[in-house]
């Protein structure tokens, strides 16, 4: 039977070190709802959600309760919006109409996002999803809740270097319409390499279309727990470092199966995944960074900090994946700057950049998040970096994401809000020189030559 | 059967455990095993119980015993077993 020490350790980690469940997210595909009537589309996706999606908070707080366990967000992610809209839309305008359902639908359930308003154009771009990737900045200035994607390659297909050039335009574009919140739209807006069908994180989660009807992920969290673990091995050697990470992960991984599995049996609703992420918070205490700190680097961006996230990201990964059934999502440990504090300061005090966070984006789950740029950065440069982060994706077959915030009227020291759990950066700076004239070739870089496994 | 733990923290005073006692006996919740200890000054509890027979729902016997901890200034909290079992057993 359970003894009192390890009831008292689980309930330490929930109070004090923040573990929780960062996220139910209820996947639910769209492809029923297509019509040529946009207005059919519409009442169709707003009754699919508001019928699927009507008792998830409610289970998420009913689970809560009965376990003791915080569960942060409930969240929704639907069919990539491109597809789901191809026979209705004619028009940006179209597309933006759509949005403003998902908004009312997530609004009706009580969901805080979500995800989908998305677009699968890694080898070539249809007329329907240019048109989708053409609403964002309106879509996303004018709903509160809807997040948007652009899968721009993969390591099958190879990089879309029109769609990347297109979005260089529509991230400014974006950051102009939100330009009083300091260009908040772009806090919801992902461009991806290798996007996962399954991921129940946002702002990049679409409900893919190799996916059931409807489907429940489930993203952990826990960088509090790992940091406190750490702390008793302070000055041990490597092996004891990656073995104290690893059973750790093994234990906050197991709470999100279990939650997970409730949340399945209580809804009636398959479960899919367990996404494995350390997923931080602007709280103190639930950083990434300080995780890096406490293994012996002064701040994140310190010469080790490449190595430190590899072997952190891999003993996520190697805990976790017992604890689970079926893992799968984004799986690794999240380098946000405005949502971890650890991360803010260490831009603040000058350890981090740009060119370091790339770097380390090589071997983290996910890719440059949530950074604040200048609002004066030029469309070709915006399309410059997804490019190099695409091409990290494509070659070394691993998801990778950018999440720009060219914010509108500030530069480089100034500060950038966005509130809640996006929280807060330091505008960074970008490398000036030009790279318009490659930006401009267009045209599309083709798969690499280890994707050819058949 | 799903058996519930009740952890009960806070300052040490006269009569925590027989507060908590008469409300579950009075609510048929049956104790299977208690373990208590004193950390610095701190009243460390837990209990595991048997509420199947309890004429009142989890939700219900949660919230009240969230009250009594109020009335005698301390934490109680209640949560199904499972949460600790997942995470401490394979």
């Amino acid at each position: 039977m359970i003894n009192i020490n390890e009831v008292y350790e689980t309930n330490k980690m929930i109070e004090q070190e923040n573990l929780d469940v960062r996220t139910i997210t209820l996947g639910i595909s769209l492809l029923d709802c297509a019509d040529t009537n946009l207005e059919v589309v519409k009442k169709k996706i707003y009754s699919k959600i508001t019928t699927i999606a009507k008792d998830l908070v409610a289970t998420g707080k009913a689970i809560e309760r009965e376990y003791g366990i915080p569960i942060v967000n409930k969240r929704i992610s639907v069919t990539p919006i491109s597809l789901v809209g191809a026979s209705s839309c004619n028009s940006p305008k179209d597309y933006v109409e759509i949005a403003k359902t998902l908004d009312a639908a997530a609004k009706e359930v009580g969901v805080n996002f979500i995800g989908g308003f998305s677009a699968l154009v890694s080898k070539g771009m249809s007329l329907n999803e240019e048109n989708l990737i053409r609403s964002i900045p309106e879509a996303l200035a004018i709903t509160e809740r809807v997040c948007s994607s652009v899968n721009v390659g993969s390591t099958k297909t190879g990089i879309n270097m029109d769609a990347v050039k297109l979005l260089g335009h529509i991230i400014l574009e974006t950051a102009e319409y939100t330009k009083e919140r300091d260009s908040l739209g772009c806090a919801k807006l992902v461009v991806f390499c290798n996007a996962p069908d399954d991921n129940p994180f946002m702002a990049g989660a679409f409900h893919g279309v190799t996916e059931a009807d409807s489907v429940i992920n489930v993203g952990v969290s826990g960088p509090g727990v790992v940091k406190k673990a750490l702390e008793s091995v302070r000055g041990a050697d490597f092996e004891t470092l990656c073995e104290t990470i690893k059973k750790t992960a093994f234990k906050i991984t197991r709470v999100g199966q279990l939650v997970a599995q409730e949340a399945s049996k209580k809804m009636n609703i398959p479960f899919g995944i367990i996404d494995l992420s350390l997923a931080p918070t602007p709280a103190v205490g639930d950083s990434i960074a300080e995780i890096f700190e406490e293994m012996g680097l002064e701040y994140a961006g310190a010469p080790g900090t490449t190595a430190a996230l590899a072997l952190l990201n891999d003993q996520v990964k190697k805990g976790g994946v017992m604890a689970s059934s079926s893992v799968g999502g984004l799986s690794g440990a999240f380098i946000p700057v405005s949502e971890d504090q650890g991360m803010i300061n260490a831009v603040l005090a000058g350890a981090l950049s740009l060119e370091k966070l790339e770097a380390m984006t090589c071997v983290c789950s996910v890719g440059l998040d949530m950074i604040a740029i200048p609002g004066d950065t030029k469309a070709s440069t915006i399309s410059g970096i997804i490019a190099d982060e695409m091409a990290i994706g494509m070659i070394n077959q691993k998801t990778t994401a950018v999440r720009l915030i060219p914010v509108v009227g500030k530069t480089i020291g100034d500060m950038a809000e966005f509130g809640g759990l996006l929280g807060y950066a330091p505008v960074m700076p970008v490398n000036q020189f030009s790279c318009e004239a490659f930006i401009n070739r267009g045209g599309r870089i083709p798969a690499p030559i280890h994707s050819f496994k058949n | 059967m799903k058996k519930t733990i009740i952890t009960v923290v806070g300052k040490d005073s006269v009569g925590i455990i027989a507060k908590v006692c008469t409300y579950l006996a009075n609510n048929k919740v049956n104790i299977l095993d208690i373990s208590q200890t004193i950390v610095q000054g701190y009243f460390n509890m837990m209990m595991i119980v048997d509420s199947n027979e309890s004429p009142k729902n989890f939700e219900q016997l949660a919230t009240e015993l969230e009250q009594i901890g109020e009335e005698i200034g301390v934490i109680i909290k209640t949560q199904h077993e499972d949460i600790f079992n997942k995470m401490h057993r394979l």
